[in-house]
């Protein structure tokens, strides 16, 4: 992981570094195994923030990728703040 | 003659009339404002009723005082917008426009979740966002012996989000006033990874929390509520007991919206964010919280897209290029409890960061830190909300983009 540029929490500070090395590292120290169905979850999650829309869990709710429970399932703890870590892009901010 | 069409006559919608009406030739525009309404309310107000430091005077009016003459209103429901006819269809008679604007907010959504609105809704269940559920929570807590409060964000995006934060500070002082404190528990329960989210600002006032012996429950995101049991449970099977439970429920742009087909998952109008324009009709604009904009869904933000919004209609009708001018801007006071206040001023690149931020008749104000002088500032927004801000007078010194001066940037980012 020499070279690539992330915050204090670990995000990506450069998309343009990720790549799919990057991502299995990152999802390694959150302890998750990368699986097909983690792929089509950061893939969906990496389209939303290309079209600046916010994620919301009612999002992946109608995402029609997953459902609630898998997504827990997948990525769990805090689903949308591990899940965009892996996915190299910013996790969901409030202003403040 | 040509027509400009307002759809709400809230915040954003006042706002835009006040400005049209003196910026277009009157023979050539005619100009209608919509609304299901004849009430304006002051909803930043919403916070200090429940407390009783404001009255429900102070936080509603007549909406009609504030259209300008010459402005046709129409009290009405929108049905839908027919975008490819140029149409609006209400709930009596169908109009036709030239130019839209779509100013119609956003509301709370309490069906959207499980067992929140049902027997309990009103009686150990409350919200804060709106007129009705602010007095019932007043009637409330002016007899409520204590217990644990819970006070709680359903999903993001909601309008002024830091508004639960400070609803959270105000009760730590008004049951500290009422000599209960020792007898309430507070919890604030949030869907991200904290009360705070971004690193500065989370540095500079974690202390609130623990100051005020506020417990923070964090990437909680409830699927239901058991309002027998009293609690409400997450996705992944965590409990949080209340039994004062005081939500932010889900915010959803206006079903209108979806009606016409213009939202998009949450009913918000994916719109230009440096334009306003929305992305799929031209002629269709949007401004305050019925966008989808990644900016902060607040009165302030809305002010300064006004005046960029103005700009652009009249490019627009000049058949000149828009100007991609806003920035995100925001400038939110917020309340912390005791007479104090902080100010925060961000926008879409830059975080709230310490400094001052000059406001009109206030002087120098402290940003990021908490002062008497703040609350005062936040006091003194009522009135200029009523007596400006709706009004579309311009507010001395406070531009639509930030500025730089006198803020302390590490660096860009
Ligand atoms: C508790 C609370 C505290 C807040 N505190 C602050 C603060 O301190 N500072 C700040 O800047 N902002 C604050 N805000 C946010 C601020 O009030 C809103 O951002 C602002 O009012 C948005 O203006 P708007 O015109 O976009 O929407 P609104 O003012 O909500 O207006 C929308 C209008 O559209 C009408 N409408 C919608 N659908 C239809 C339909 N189908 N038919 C007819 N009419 C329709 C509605 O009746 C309404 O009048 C706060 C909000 C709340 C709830």
């Amino acid at each position: 992981m020499d070279g690539i540029n992330r915050n204090e929490e670990g995000y990506l500070t450069d998309f343009s570094q990720w790549n799919k090395e990057v991502a299995t590292n990152i999802a390694k120290e959150c302890e998750i195994d990368l699986t097909d169905k983690h792929w089509e979850v950061i893939d969906y999650l990496q389209g939303k923030h290309k079209n600046e829309e916010a994620l919301s869990i009612r999002g992946i709710k109608k995402s029609g990728v997953i459902n609630i429970k898998e997504f827990y399932a997948l990525f769990p703890g805090g689903p949308l703040k591990i899940s965009t870590k892996i996915a190299g892009i910013p996790k969901p901010k409030s202003c403040i | 003659m040509k027509k400009l069409v307002i759809l709400g006559a809230g915040t954003s919608g006042t706002m835009m009339a006040n400005h049209m009406i003196k910026k277009l030739p009157k023979e050539e525009w005619e100009i209608t404002i919509v609304d299901q309404y004849k009430t304006h309310y002051y909803q930043p107000g919403f916070l200090f009723l429940p407390f009783d430091l404001y009255k429900t005077k102070h936080v509603k009016k007549k909406g009609e005082k504030f259209i300008p003459k010459g402005v046709n209103y129409i009290l009405d429901k929108i049905d839908k917008v027919l975008p490819k006819k140029n149409k609006v269809k209400l709930e009596h008679q169908t109009i036709d426009y030239d130019i839209l604007i779509v100013a119609t907010g956003t509301k709370i959504a309490p069906e959207e979740t499980e067992g929140m609105k049902a027997s309990e809704w009103h009686k150990s269940i409350f919200d804060f966002y709106t007129y009705e559920g602010a007095k019932a929570l007043r009637n409330k807590l002016r007899d409520w012996k204590g217990g644990k409060m819970v006070v709680h964000i359903t999903e993001m995006p909601i309008k002024c989000p830091v508004a639960p934060l400070e609803f959270a500070f105000l009760a730590d002082s008004f049951f500290i006033n009422k000599g209960i404190r020792d007898k309430v528990e507070l919890v604030f329960v949030t869907p991200l990874g904290g009360a705070f989210t971004k690193p500065k600002a989370t540095k500079a006032l974690h202390y609130l929390l623990e100051d005020k012996g506020i417990k923070e429950v964090v990437d909680f995101n409830i699927e239901e509520v058991d309002s027998k049991k009293k609690k409400i449970i997450s996705y992944d099977g965590k409990e949080v007991k209340y039994d004062l439970l005081v939500t932010v429920p889900t915010n959803l742009g206006d079903e209108m919206i979806e009606r016409s087909g213009l939202g998009d998952d949450m009913n918000f109008v994916p719109t230009n964010k440096a334009t306003l324009q929305s992305k799929k009709f031209e002629n269709i604009f949007v401004i305050g919280d019925a966008s989808n904009l990644p900016a902060s869904k607040a009165g302030s933000v809305a002010h300064f897209e006004a005046e960029i919004l103005e700009e652009n209609l009249l490019r627009y009708i000049a058949g000149k290029k828009l100007k991609e001018k806003f920035d995100g801007h925001a400038n939110c006071f917020i309340e912390t409890g005791h007479g104090k206040a902080l100010l925060i001023d961000f926008n879409y690149t830059h975080e709230p960061v310490e400094g001052s931020f000059p406001f009109p008749g206030l002087g120098p104000l402290k940003l990021l830190k908490e002062t008497r002088m703040n609350h005062m500032g936040k006091l003194a927004f009522r009135w200029i909300y009523w007596n400006m801000l709706i009004k579309g007078t311009h507010i001395p010194f406070v531009s639509a983009t930030m500025s730089e001066k006198g803020k302390h940037f590490d660096k860009k980012n």
